[in-house]
């Protein structure tokens, strides 16, 4: 068997979703069986880190890593698994863009640990115990990563190869990659050029089926708010989706499943900030009419005071990729708008 | 501009010592940019620590400049553009205002002094309140200290 090529799949800072993904694409699962020999992937099976140190270097053809990066266990594995594969694809948004974790960039690690571990109102931390990092024990020290105070994405770590977003990334992506290391491995077809992008190059308005007409909106709501028409564009009944700053790819299987599109494929190729791009397009005609001549600048404030968290909406999953990246601290406190 | 220029065209910091700040105007083609010319031409002294970025239109400012420009360690960033009614688009300013106040909001979720970002209206006519608003908004800035970007 040793025609087989050796794959690797880690999880960083995720849930799991990515490793559940893959095991979704069904029979094809088979043939990534008959083709790779999968050497190391912690959800599935057994393995540990010794085995992969173990490994000569260069020895993996592709290690898919989903997660973020947020820890020093995360950071280790990540440069690891980079010195032994040849191709490392960050696999699903938490690596490529931060995902869902990278919302921890609006504080830090203390933040995090306090609001966890004493002001929750389940928790009941009459100690105040906190995780260590190195723990004395009568039978010797015990260790734990370090969590650090911004979450970062895998290429802010490690050189990357290819990227292939998603929460999780969709079959058909997972597919299309898997056919084209196929390929290679069996006919020697060329592989894509290094930081391909594993997705389309538009927007998912281009493959979203829902019917578009003027893009004018004079009220946002949340979608539990309003009847959600299943043909007509979100964005033209009032619900923000992220589509027309969203790179496609996905198939819009939010949209199908009548819900807005939150932005998990990150920006498209032209755009380096995707909250930046949707913020200007929201704001450019939420409740424009000829009246806008009229408006104050305070009736300007109140109508955007309509989108309720901004950085939580448009960086839904690209809080660490995005240009700012983290939340800043001014030296000298300043008077809250209203 | 090669680098050699670039660095020579740096503004000096001031000489006590003090925080000088490093402010971004972006002028439109039409009004504002004109306005800066005459302020120059008229001989209005303000302070030089600002970089004039000429667009075709204030609406051409994406968020994205303005965020780069945070992000590349500008202490303030101002918008310049035509007074209501006067776009030479027609609705352009318009829609600048509309991006700026909710950029502002976001700004603020990011831990930033919204008054980082400034709009103003500087017609072709107003030399003077060119002059006016970069003292003012350069005051206004030294007051609130460095960016905090570079604080990281």
């Amino acid at each position: 068997m040793t025609d087989k090529i050796n794959i690797a799949i880690y999880w960083g800072a995720g849930c799991g979703g990515c490793d559940v993904a893959l095991l979704d694409i069904d029979e094809k699962i088979l043939g990534l069986g008959e083709m790779a020999n999968i050497v190391f992937w912690p959800i599935a099976v057994d393995g540990k880190t010794k085995d992969v140190e173990a490994m000569p270097d260069k020895s993996i053809v592709a290690t898919l890593y989903n997660g973020a990066i947020r820890n020093s266990e995360n950071e280790h594995m990540a440069k690891l698994l980079r010195q032994k594969s040849l191709l490392m694809v960050s696999f699903g948004s938490c690596a490529c863009y931060g995902g869902i974790p990278g919302l921890g960039n609006v504080t830090n690690r203390k933040g995090i640990m306090d609001l966890v571990y004493t002001q929750l109102p389940t928790s009941d931390n009459v100690e105040k115990v906190f995780p260590q990092i190195i723990t004395h024990t009568k039978d010797g020290e015990i260790d734990l990563p370090e969590m650090y105070d911004t979450v970062k994405t895998l290429d802010q770590c490690i050189d990357v190869d290819y990227y292939m977003p998603g929460c999780p990334p969709t079959t058909n992506l997972i597919n299309e990659f898997l056919g084209v290391v196929e390929k290679h491995v069996k006919e020697g077809a060329p592989l894509p050029p290094k930081g391909a992008m594993i997705a389309s190059n538009k927007t998912l308005c281009d493959e979203c089926k829902r019917k578009k007409s003027v893009k004018k909106l004079d009220h946002i709501y949340s979608p539990h708010e309003i009847a959600i028409d299943q043909e007509k564009c979100m964005l033209e009944q009032g619900i923000i989706c992220l589509g027309s700053s969203t790179r496609a790819g996905c198939g819009a299987k939010c949209l199908e499943g009548n819900q807005p599109c939150r932005g998990c494929m990150g920006p498209t190729a032209e755009v380096l900030d995707q909250g930046g791009s949707m913020l200007s397009a929201l704001a450019s005609v939420l409740k424009v009419d000829d009246k806008e001549a009229l408006l104050n600048e305070n009736d300007i404030a109140e109508l955007m005071a309509q989108v309720k968290d901004p950085l939580g909406t448009f960086y839904c999953y690209t809080l660490p990729k995005s240009i700012i990246k983290r939340k800043v601290t001014e030296r000298k406190p300043f008077k809250k708008e209203a | 501009m090669s680098s050699d220029q670039a660095v020579h065209a740096e503004p000096k910091a001031a000489e006590s010592g003090e925080f000088e700040p490093k402010l971004i105007v972006f002028c439109c083609n039409w009004c504002s940019y004109a306005g800066a010319d005459l302020a120059g031409v008229s001989r209005l002294q303000m302070p030089t620590n600002f970089r004039v970025i000429r667009t075709m239109c204030s609406a051409r400012v994406d968020p994205e400049f303005v965020l780069r420009a945070f992000a590349n360690g500008a202490d303030g960033v101002l918008i310049l553009g035509c007074h209501p009614a006067d776009c030479h688009y027609i609705g352009g300013n318009y829609r600048t205002r509309r991006r700026i106040a909710l950029l502002r909001v976001l700004l603020e979720q990011y831990g930033f002094n919204p008054d980082r970002l400034r709009l103003e209206w500087v017609s072709a006519s107003e030399g003077q309140k060119f002059q006016k608003t970069i003292k003012e908004f350069n005051e206004v800035v030294k007051e609130m200290g460095p960016n905090p970007i570079n604080d990281e």
